[in-house]
């Protein structure tokens, strides 16, 4: 096969070059210019942890340089500045999510605490035994081990939506797990393994009708597409700020006041309190109620920059182009023999998952990166995904909105050279 | 490409397409896991042990080219080796994958040399080694049979 040219390929899979200019964007991102083993770096692991822009990488800096103390407690100058800095990227996630309030936005470390938050707070509070817990075969690990640590702690039921072949969510089986025992239901917005976008305002209109509460991990689904968390109507949205170009270790929970009101806090500390005496401690109000001790306050507003930057970028071009991308290497790819792919949903995010025959995920992954190409290679953190087509492993490429039509097919020659040692 | 080359030897490649001694032997007395759950590398490794001589040897599982062909080399080698013979090959086998000595010499270790390749890929000693340790604990009859080369 031949490979089409960057601009063809463009127009060809509708992405549109003059709307969303890819070697622009790719200039903001200085790791991208990096030379691995004397190649260019494609690098087509977002999916895992997305790369910086400068824009991230100077506030970061700048935090540490010029504006930086503790927040919410010095009267001095520095952490006054650094508290407004950490407060205003509090606001950047509400209105990235279109939040009502910002004091429903709570920073965690990352996804995998908020959900253990919810599970622990909420769950723990509100949720009784025999009562059941509503999640998807498309979950990641962190959003399947929290549920069953308070199952062991509560003696919660754990349900879970199947999937089709396609790996599409199957809402009548959902209809059908949803009951008077149902109290919660915590499914992802896009599967990580596979790409697949989930209904999330039907999965949360059906659990809402059922009396039940709805987490949505919405990891994957921030970096690809504007996300509103009124519209949806869902009662927790998650996210991890370094999947959308931001640093690692900060992350925000979305939670309805009237629900966050209610929930004890999830960790006991400094900065979660109103007063504290050995008798009786009073608890500080939402947000800081769950925010006890110092938090990582250069990321968070270094994850309010990388939140400016994707919406200055424009969350609907970055969506068309990565579209654009997957419709590309879809085609591209589907034309290996073979190759097969996992994950054909209708719907989906810019992910590919595949295996290719006799050659075994970890192989494919040490040749692709060889040549410069960092893709994943194995569960992926989603081990009941595997088990469910029946595979220990795939080759996982996730294309981010500084990927281009190039890096596809390097990509596709990648392959190729696999196909050539494990022939 | 070079180096892949010699990753991906001719041998490896054919011990990976047709694993020897790939079964449950008879008679084994002796059996241990290895799993390194990141990569999903998996192996069962069997013995039959007599007389502190490995009579049989098998192996089962899954995984990648490296691990399955780096079982199925090291089970061609053990059989019919004392259980101090193998742990000796084992210990020669470890340090030359963790650079500490060049593999070769005698028979057996000319044969894994075509393994050294691995060592140009650190993410990868894991999988070469991960059967032998199996085996180290198989032999041992430790009572933690279960074996990781993964340190993560």
């Amino acid at each position: 096969m031949t490979a089409m040219g960057r601009s063809q390929a463009a127009l060809t899979f509708g992405s549109n070059l003059s709307d969303f200019d890819v070697e622009r964007v790719r200039a903001d991102f200085p790791i991208l210019s990096k030379r691995i083993y004397d190649r260019p770096l494609v690098f087509l692991d977002s999916a895992a942890s997305a790369q910086k822009p400068q824009a991230v990488i100077d506030a970061v800096r700048h935090c540490y340089e010029d504006e930086y103390a503790n927040i919410h407690r010095g009267v001095y100058y520095l952490s006054a500045q650094a508290t407004l800095a950490y407060e205003a990227a509090r606001a950047k996630v509400q209105r990235f999510l279109n939040a009502r309030e910002d004091r429903e936005i709570i920073f965690t470390r990352g996804a995998t605490e908020a959900i253990n938050l919810v599970a622990s707070s909420y769950g723990g509070t509100f949720l009784k035994e025999g009562d059941e817990v509503v999640l998807s075969a498309l979950e990641h690990h962190s959003n399947i081990v929290p549920w069953q640590l308070l199952r062991d702690r509560m003696g919660i039921t754990i349900r879970v939506v199947p999937i089709n072949d396609a790996g599409e969510f199957l809402l009548d089986e959902y209809e059908k797990l949803l009951g008077p025992r149902t109290k919660l239901v915590a499914v992802t917005h896009i599967s990580n393994a596979l790409g697949t976008v989930t209904p999330v305002a039907e999965i949360t209109r059906l659990a809402h009708a059922h009396g039940a509460i709805v987490l949505l991990d919405g990891c994957q689904a921030v970096p690809h597409q504007a996300v509103d968390v009124q519209t949806l109507d869902c009662d927790f949205y998650t996210f991890s700020g370094h999947k959308l170009y931001g640093p690692s270790g900060i992350g925000a929970l979305y939670g309805k006041a009237d629900l966050l009101q209610a929930m004890p806090p999830y960790q006991g500390g400094g900065d979660m309190i109103r007063s504290v005496s050995f008798e009786k401690t009073e608890y500080a109000d939402i947000p800081q109620r769950f925010e006890a001790g110092t938090p990582h306050i250069a990321g968070a507003i270094g994850l309010g920059a990388a939140i400016d930057y994707v919406t200055a970028l424009d969350q609907e071009k970055i969506a068309a182009h990565e579209q654009a991308l997957l419709a590309y290497a879809t085609d591209r790819l589907s034309g290996i023999p073979g190759l097969r792919l996992f994950g054909t949903a209708r719907e989906k995010a810019s992910i590919l998952s595949f295996t290719i025959d006799g050659a075994h995920p970890h192989d494919v992954g040490t040749i692709l990166d060889r040549a410069g190409i960092a893709v994943r290679a194995g569960h992926h953190c989603t081990q009941p995904v595997m088990d469910r087509f029946g595979i220990a492993g795939t080759v996982r490429a996730s294309f981010g909105l500084y990927n281009s039509f190039d890096e596809v097919d390097a990509l596709a020659a990648g392959i190729e050279q696999v196909k050539e040692i494990f022939g | 490409m070079s180096d892949l080359r010699d990753l991906y030897q001719e041998v490896i490649l054919d011990h990976n397409r047709e694993p020897r001694n790939f079964c449950c032997p008879p008679n084994a007395n002796r059996e241990a896991r290895g799993d390194n759950p990141l990569c999903g590398d998996k192996v069962t490794i069997y013995l039959t042990l007599e007389d502190g001589v490995v009579k049989d040897i098998g192996f089962q599982g899954r995984g990648c080219a490296i691990s399955v062909a780096s079982a199925s080399l090291m089970t061609e080698m053990i059989k019919g080796k004392t259980a101090a013979e193998a742990q000796a090959l084992f210990r020669r086998f470890q340090a030359s994958m963790t650079g500490e000595e060049e593999v070769g010499g005698t028979d057996d270790l000319d044969k894994l040399a075509v393994l050294s390749g691995v060592r140009e890929f650190p993410m990868r000693v894991k999988c070469a080694t991960l059967s032998w340790h199996t085996l180290a604990a198989a032999l041992e009859d430790a009572a933690e049979k279960k074996i990781s080369t993964e340190t993560a």
